[in-house]
Formats: structure tokens, C-alpha cells, sequence
């Protein structure tokens, strides 16, 4: 029954056997012992789980691990380099854009996919970004002070 | 890393960043989902899908034999453990037995029916699907006010009338009070049933140790003193040999302060299996599990004078229980009672709650719990009035508002207004939105043909619970301070956060007062066999509450440490000051890790003193506090569709003396968003037959990024006179303060159509045929 897969996860080539149903935000936590990512919905709707995919954002709740054969995926836990915490994390640590946390790694590689595309984004932009990814603490009014907070800071 | 962004001396009263967050950011914190202990299964629990039925029969043979399951259980195994406790006692309260599992009978969908244990969750699930239950339905009723009706369906068979409770309370001459009005004004207004919707859903493990016959329970709780308490009978267990380990927390807002079901259910099956069990709900399963707010429909009367005076206030509330009480379900309505003449000086008044039985999920307390409700009827009640004698909403405020010369105050409803300056509030409110040429951009917008609406309201809340004697529960709290041998100080505090950045907050006040940097305090809670008795975090109550017990803790410790630094010193006239003990003579000083360092070191000690430095302070406060502030909300309808858009949002809000701007901010923002939520938004809503059709993210409508404005947040600071640091408590205030500033604004905008009121959400549809209605 179980599938053989071999795709890499924050920089490291790894193989598993898994279920075929076995959902990547589980495949992640329970196997991988990932657990930034988190399950706050279970329908694609919140964005805890969010991930990047091949450089793309996308909900690790509604993907299988075998969908993610041959892949590249980077969690909140591969953001930093060195030990140095990404430009987002320092900005989301600087601007108070987190309150519980539980939504904090969708957000941010949410964000980090915006600041992927669009190094100077306005406030409109961002908020249109973040729509994906519920939060139920911060009023987002700090989230977005971040992201523009870190605009320009990434990659450099 | 540092966690300050300058170096400063003190911490108090500045934006220091918070400690919590470098776990949070990084994906290394730990969640209650991501808990795994060896050995351990998960559990699965089947729920009913049908609001009232009786239960004919359940057969789990064919999941019991399925691969991986290790058991199964259902009401029958279940029937001789304790009740769901509610808290609250009341004259003639009608508490329905509130099994862990369903009995014969199930109130609700979601009503839990069966638990399945397996090996792995997806077993679990899978097997919860063999589990045969046949129902014999019955027919439901889901609005509070048809089960008053008669002939309405009983929710339990032995209250046809489907009433829990009623409560009446009044004071003064109010038939005299409407009697004497030039003007009364009457309205319905509904606060409806919403989902508190915390990002982590709940979840528990528990892990029973037979050999030693205790408990560690790990859940995402606010209460894991209270929770301890409660739960121990209800598993047969004695307290001692349970602890409750709380780990991060992902938001709570009230819903994590109950003691759950599934909670009990989970102690249960680990003590049956001798393994450790995990369960956390799927969203999904969070609405139709964990207790819903609000629910109210009040009737609302007030009386005034033609000059806008308030003479009186009548209220009819009708509260929607649910099927069964939590913890604290009675008491939500009383506390919309006592803050029913908001900020003004009407002490005449009366209210009748009822509360009513209804095939749903429980209601209890949601972030504000009975203050959004009773602030958004005034709030409107003060509007309405004001359209009815053609004055200012702003005027008719001050008009009533207490003076600043009156605190303390004591209201119609008992409550003592500790503090407040409400003039000064909505003065930099209609200052930061210019009101006079906000009013005449107004008037220029209809002249074009667009609806624009300026909403004020002004709020006040009862918070920092509170007096032990006024509450269900203590409401005292407690901390223990401990300086370790190396002058590193470690608090133990009963406050259970969920989000607050009380480990910073904290962090600032302890530092401050022993003059040690902030990052060599660690805060610690949450473990039931680590920290002293608590009571736990809800009703904004952390700081002042909480914060007030460290604060006095320390005060008590200082003594001591003085005593060990005179010893060092060899003097007898020393100061602790700056973290240090200096000899007032020579101008010497010791350190407190010297200091520290002597006392546990005790080789000498001073005349008449114990080693070691640590000292155990229970806060009991006097009264609660009174935080308070305005909020302007400028909105413009689309005329074509209905759609509501915020122009601009300020809110001025004064929550006492500040320990820490950015988090005031950041509570101001996330509670204004969730009083956006209600105003705009959110409704669990229940059809006829008690199906919540409202039940996950595709139908229910939280706030995003792109639906929740920018808010302005200012800030005075009225110190309260309750506690020694002045503080009164932010947790809530952005939710109460918002719904009617949202509603007013919406109503205001279309008020030159005839519409005089609206009920919540104002989803585009409902402003859209209020805009039809008044154009006929």
C-alpha cells in the first residue's frame, strides 16, 4: 500500500515510505517531526499550514506527500540561514505581528512568497496577499507593518 | 539576540519585544498537537448529526474490529463518571445531567456519542465510521425565542418550557422614570451566537500511570488550576494525583476556559487503556464542540428628557443557552446586567434575563463575555435615541456621561467605577477624526449620491477579575518569586497566557522592581505541579490581577534581601536600589547575586532569617477595573451591492497605566477586528431542524487581511486606584468598543433612508434590503 517518496525538505534530500492519503502537513509533522506547520482548518481555508512548494505558497493540509514526490519544499523551520533568522522572522519579531504564534509560520511563508515576487509591495498589496491566512489575534495591522518592515531587507 | 530593542534601565512602560516570540517564529514552539509521548494512541470521538434524537441502539463491533483500533467506548461506559460541571449557582437553576458521552438521548449536533482509539488518527477516523448509532429523531429547536414559544419542542423532556433560568434586578423608580420621559425609545437588538474560532483548535493528552494511580493531563486550557480541581472528581481521581500540563497556547479568547468533555473523556480512556491518548479537534469538529458567545435577542427601553437626559433603562434578555451549561454559561448575561448604563448616569433601570434551553452548542464566554452585548445595546439604545430628539450622537454622550470629579462611581447595577475620564476619551476621538468637517464630508457625499456614516461609541468594562466574593470562582492571583543562587530571578504565576506576551509583561514589572535586566527573569507557568494555586487568565485579568500579586510578592522579598545585604555590608543603613543593596554610609554595594549567592550559600545569616530568597504573594483585589474609551468608525456603503468599507477606524482607548505599548496596541487591534468580525461578519447560524449551517470556513466568515481596516489606536492612561501599579486591563476592550461604532456608522450612513436600525452581521445582503426598505 505504502508509496516510496524522495523529495527534499529545507535544503535535505530525504525518502519515505508513506500511505498514499497521508496528507503533507501530517507527512511533515508526524514523520518529518516538523511541526511549524500547522493544522488549523483542514480545508485549505486558514493558511496555518502554509508552505512553499518549488518556491510557491501552498497548503500543506490539502496536498498529499506523494503529491510532493521529487520536489522542493521549505518550511518556517528552513527559513533561516546560519542560525540568522530571516528578514521576516526579525521583522515579525520587531513589529509585535504575533500574538499566539499558531498562524505565525503561514503567515510568514505566505509573506515570503509575496516578498518573492514583489520586493516594495504597498499596504493594498500585501493585505491582498495575506487573505489566504487567517489570524484571530493581531487585527493584522501588525502583520502588515512587517511585511513592509522587511520589504527590501530580503535577499539582501 | 537580544530581546530589547535599546538597552533601557527600565522596562516598564516601553516597547520591549516580546520573549515568546523567537520560539514562535521559527516553528519551534510547542502546540498541543505537537505533543508525542511514547507509546501513544489517538482518539477520535463520533458526534451526532442530528440536533434531538433518542438513541435506539450503537453497535461498535465492526470498528473494534477494525485493524489498529484498541477501543472503542460509548455512553454506557461512561454513565457513573462526573457531570460537565457548571460553575455558577443560582436560585432555581435548571442544570441538565451533562454526561461525557451521550446517554440516551442527544441535545445537539455534536453532542459526542462514541470515542475511538487507534494507533494512528487515521484509523481512528476511519474506524469512527463502522460505529452504527441508530437515532430516532426528534424535532429540534434552534432560536431561543421560538423554544419560548408555546408548543415549541422540549429541548430536555422534563422543562417543557424550555427555561433555565430568569434573574430579575432593578433600582430606582423606573415606572416613574418612563413616566416622567418626554421621549422613550424601544428596540430588538441581537447580539448573535458567534464561533470564538482560536487559530489552534483544542485538544488534549493524557497519560495515566497506573502504577502510581496519577494523571498528567496536557490540554490547551486558561483555567489549569480550576481545570485540575474540577476534573479530579469528576475521573475519581484525588487532586494531588493529577496535574495538568498547559503547553503553548494558540489563542483562547474564552473558550479555553471551561472544562470540556473531552477533557474528561481523555483522562477516562487513558486510565482504561493505560496509555497515553491524544485528541485534538478537527475545525470542523471546533464549532460544533467548543462553546459559542454571545446569542443574545434583548428588548431594549429607554427614557429621556427632550434636552437628551437619560431617565431610565428597561432591558429584556433573552439568553440562548444551548443544550447544556458550562461553566460559566449563567453568569454571561448577569454581566451584560451590570454593565448595561455603560458610561452613563442613569442609575434607573431594570432587567429581566431569561435563559433558554435551545438545541445547540453551548453558549459561555467569548472575548468581552456579556460587555460586547451590553455595550452594543446602550450603544445603540444612546444612538437611537439621539435620531429620535434630531441630536449629535457625540453630544448626547457627553451629555450623560459621569464626570471625571465622580469616581468612584457606584452604578444602578451595583458596580463600583473605579476610575475613568470618558469626556477626555471621546474629545481625542472627534479631535483625531476632525468630527466638524467629517460631518460636512458627509453631508457633501450624500449631496453626490454615496452613503457614508460616522459611528461613535463610547465603552466602558468590568475587567480584571476580581473580588472573590463576587465571582463563581476565586478571583484572587498568585506568584511566587524566586531568586535563584545566581541573583537570575525565576516567577511562578497562576496566569495561564494564550497569546497575551505576559512572559514580557511580566518580564518588564519584575525587572523594574528589582532592578534586574529583563532578560534574567523567566516567567513560568502552566504546569499545575510547578507553580502554586491559581486561578488563570480570562476577563483581562493577567496584569492587574496577576501582575499585581508578583508585584506584591516582591515587595515582601525586599526586606530580606536588604537584611543579607546589610549582613554583607556590615551596616545598618542600607537601600536596595538598581538591583543592588548600597550602604548608605560608605556608599558600598553588593549585588543580588552576592546577595543571593549568601543566602543559599548560609553560612551566616542574618539575625532571625531563613535561607534562600523567595517569597509567595495571593492578590486579592478590592473591585474590579473599569478600562474605557471611544471608537469612531467612518464607513461607506456601496449602493449597488451593499458592501460595507471602512473610511477610517480610531480608537481611543484607556486601559490604566501601560507596562508595554506595542502589546496594548497589538490587543487593541486584534479585538477590534474580532468586534469587526461580529458587526460585519460572523454568525453561527442554526436552521430549523438545528443544523449549524454555518459550520467551517466556507460559511462562516471570519475577518482577513483585506477585510479588516487599519486601526488608529490611541492611548490615555487613568491609573486605577484597584491595584498598586494602576493597572486596569486591555484584553477585550477593542471587541466591546467596535460592533456598535461599526453599526452606528453603517446606520448612520443610511439614516436620510429611512433606516433607523440594523442588526448583526450587516452582511451586503441584509444593508442591501435595509437600503430598499427605506427607499420605498
Amino acid at each position: 500500500m505504502k508509496r516510496k517518496i524522495t523529495l527534499t525538505v529545507n535544503g535535505r534530500k530525504q525518502t519515505h515510505e508513506v500511505e498514499p492519503r497521508l496528507l503533507l502537513v501530517h507527512f511533515l509533522r508526524e514523520n518529518l517531526h516538523l511541526t511549524g506547520a500547522h493544522v488549523g482548518c483542514e480545508t485549505s481555508l486558514c493558511g496555518a499550514c502554509t508552505v512553499s512548494l518549488d518556491g510557491k505558497a501552498v497548503k500543506s493540509c490539502t496536498l498529499f506527500a506523494v503529491q510532493c514526490d521529487g520536489r522542493d519544499v521549505v518550511t518556517v523551520e528552513g527559513l533561516q540561514t546560519n542560525g540568522k533568522l530571516h528578514p521576516l522572522q526579525q521583522a515579525f519579531w520587531d513589529e509585535h505581528a504575533l500574538q499566539c504564534g499558531y498562524c505565525t509560520p503561514g503567515m510568514l511563508m505566505a509573506s515570503k512568497q509575496l516578498l518573492d515576487r514583489n520586493a516594495a509591495p504597498t499596504d493594498g498589496e500585501i493585505r491582498h496577499a495575506l487573505e489566504g491566512n487567517l489570524c484571530r489575534c493581531t487585527g493584522y495591522q501588525h502583520i502588515v507593518n512587517a511585511v513592509k518592515a522587511a520589504a527590501g531587507k530580503v535577499g539582501a | 539576540m537580544s530581546t530589547t530593542i535599546t538597552e533601557p534601565k527600565t522596562f516598564v512602560g516601553k516597547k520591549v519585544r516580546r520573549k515568546e516570540d523567537p520560539r514562535l517564529i521559527t516553528g519551534t514552539a510547542a502546540f498541543l498537537d505537537d505533543l508525542k509521548l511514547p507509546n501513544m494512541v489517538h482518539a477520535y470521538t463520533l458526534r451526532s448529526p442530528h440536533a434531538a434524537a433518542a438513541i435506539r441502539s450503537i453497535d461498535v463491533k465492526a470498528a473494534l474490529e477494525f485493524p489498529g483500533v484498541v477501543a472503542v467506548f460509548t455512553g454506557v461506559d461512561v454513565k457513573d463518571l462526573g457531570l460537565v460541571p457548571c460553575g455558577v449557582a443560582l436560585p432555581g437553576l435548571r442544570l441538565p445531567p451533562h454526561h461525557i458521552l451521550a446517554q440516551e438521548r442527544v441535545y445537539y449536533v455534536g453532542h459526542p456519542v462514541a470515542v475511538v482509539v487507534a494507533t494512528d488518527r487515521y484509523v481512528a477516523r476511519d474506524a469512527a465510521d463502522r460505529i452504527e448509532v441508530e437515532y430516532e429523531p426528534r424535532r429540534a429547536v434552534a432560536d431561543p425565542e421560538k423554544a419560548l414559544e408555546p408548543g415549541a419542542p422540549a429541548v430536555h423532556p422534563q422543562w417543557p418550557d424550555n427555561v433555565s433560568f430568569t434573574h430579575h434586578q432593578e433600582n430606582g423608580d423606573v415606572a416613574k422614570a418612563f413616566a416622567d420621559a418626554d421621549v422613550v425609545v424601544k428596540q430588538r437588538i441581537v447580539s448573535q451566537r458567534l464561533v470564538p474560532n482560536p487559530m489552534e483548535p483544542r485538544g488534549v493528552v493524557a497519560d495515566y500511570r497506573g502504577a502510581d494511580g496519577s494523571l498528567t493531563l496536557y490540554t490547551s486550557t486558561q483555567i489549569p488550576h480550576l481545570l485540575r480541581s474540577l476534573l479530579a472528581p469528576m475521573i475519581g481521581l484525588d487532586e494531588h494525583k493529577v496535574r495538568i500540563i498547559v503547553p503553548d497556547v494558540g489563542g483562547g479568547f474564552g473558550c479555553k476556559l471551561n472544562v470540556y468533555a473531552d477533557e474528561a473523556l481523555m483522562a477516562f480512556v487513558s486510565m482504561r487503556i493505560g496509555r497515553p491518548v491524544k485528541w485534538v479537534e478537527s475545525r470542523r469538529e471546533n464549532f460544533v464542540s467548543t462553546i459559542h458567545g454571545r446569542g443574545h435577542v434583548d428588548y431594549y427601553e429607554i427614557a429621556a428628557k427632550r434636552d437628551g437626559t437619560i431617565l431610565g433603562l428597561r432591558l429584556k434578555l433573552i439568553q440562548d443557552i444551548g443544550a447544556y451549561h458550562q461553566i460559566l454559561t449563567p453568569l454571561i448575561p448577569m454581566l451584560s446586567v451590570l454593565m448595561m448604563p455603560g458610561l452613563y448616569r442613569c442609575k434607573t433601570l431594570s432587567a429581566d434575563i431569561v435563559g433558554v434551553f435551545t438545541n445547540c452548542v453551548p453558549t459561555d464566554a467569548y472575548r468581552g463575555a456579556g460587555r460586547p452585548e451590553a455595550t452594543h445595546g446602550i450603544e445603540r439604545m444612546v444612538d437611537l435615541l439621539a435620531a429620535e430628539l434630531g441630536m449629535d450622537p457625540a453630544e448626547i454622550r457627553y451629555k450623560n456621561f459621569i464626570g471625571s470629579s465622580e469616581f468612584p462611581y457606584q452604578t444602578g447595577t451595583g458596580m463600583v467605577y473605579d476610575s475613568g475620564d470618558y469626556a477626555r476619551v471621546l474629545d481625542i476621538a472627534l479631535k483625531t477624526v476632525n468630527y466638524p468637517a467629517l460631518r460636512e464630508e458627509q453631508k457633501r457625499a450624500r449631496d453626490q449620491g454615496r452613503l457614508m456614516g460616522i459611528g461613535i461609541s463610547t465603552y466602558g468594562e468590568v475587567c480584571a477579575a476580581g473580588p472573590s466574593a463576587a465571582l463563581p470562582v476565586g478571583g484572587w492571583e498568585s506568584s511566587t518569586i524566586r531568586v535563584e543562587p545566581s541573583g537570575k530571578v525565576t516567577v511562578l504565576t497562576g496566569i495561564q497566557p494564550q497569546g497575551q506576551g505576559e512572559q514580557t509583561t511580566f518580564s518588564q514589572i519584575v525587572a523594574d522592581e528589582l532592578g534586574v535586566d529583563f532578560e534574567d527573569v523567566a516567567i513560568v507557568y502552566g504546569d499545575t505541579s510547578a507553580v502554586q494555586y491559581g486561578i488563570g487568565t480570562f476577563g483581562s485579568r493577567a496584569t492587574a490581577v496577576g501582575g499585581t500579586a508578583m508585584y506584591l510578592a516582591i515587595q515582601e522579598l525586599k526586606p530580606k534581601i536588604k537584611k543579607f545585604g546589610a549582613m554583607l555590608l556590615d551596616s545598618d543603613d542600607v537601600r536596595f536600589e538598581g538591583g543592588r543593596c548600597w550602604c548608605n554610609k560608605s556608599g558600598k554595594s553588593v549585588s543580588l547575586a552576592e546577595i543571593a549567592g549568601a543566602a543559599y550559600r548560609a553560612i551566616k545569616l542574618p539575625p532571625n532569617t531563613e535561607p534562600g530568597l523567595v517569597a509567595t504573594s495571593y492578590w486579592e483585589p478590592s473591585n474590579f477595573t473599569f478600562p474605557f474609551g471611544a471608537h469612531i468608525a467612518v464607513t461607506e456603503i456601496d449602493p449597488e451591492t451593499g458592501t460595507v468599507k471602512f473610511l477610517r477606524y480610531v480608537a481611543v482607548d484607556d486601559c490604566g497605566r501601560i507596562i508595554n505599548p506595542l502589546i496594548v496596541s497589538g490587543q487593541v487591534h486584534g479585538g477590534v477586528a474580532q468586534g469587526i468580525g461580529q458587526a460585519l461578519y460572523e454568525q453561527a447560524v442554526y436552521d430549523d431542524t438545528g443544523q449549524l449551517i454555518t459550520g467551517e470556513y466556507m460559511d462562516y466568515t471570519m475577518p482577513r487581511a483585506t477585510t479588516v481596516p487599519p486601526i488608529e489606536d490611541l492611548h490615555t492612561e487613568t491609573p486605577s486606584p484597584v491595584n498598586p501599579m494602576g493597572v486596569k486591563g486591555v484584553g477585550e476592550a477593542g471587541t466591546i468598543g467596535a460592533s456598535p461604532a461599526v453599526v452606528n456608522s453603517v446606520v448612520d450612513a443610511l439614516s436620510h433612508l429611512g433606516v433607523r436600525h440594523l442588526d448583526m452581521p450587516m452582511t451586503p445582503e441584509r444593508v442591501w434590503n435595509a437600503m430598499q426598505g427605506g427607499r420605498k
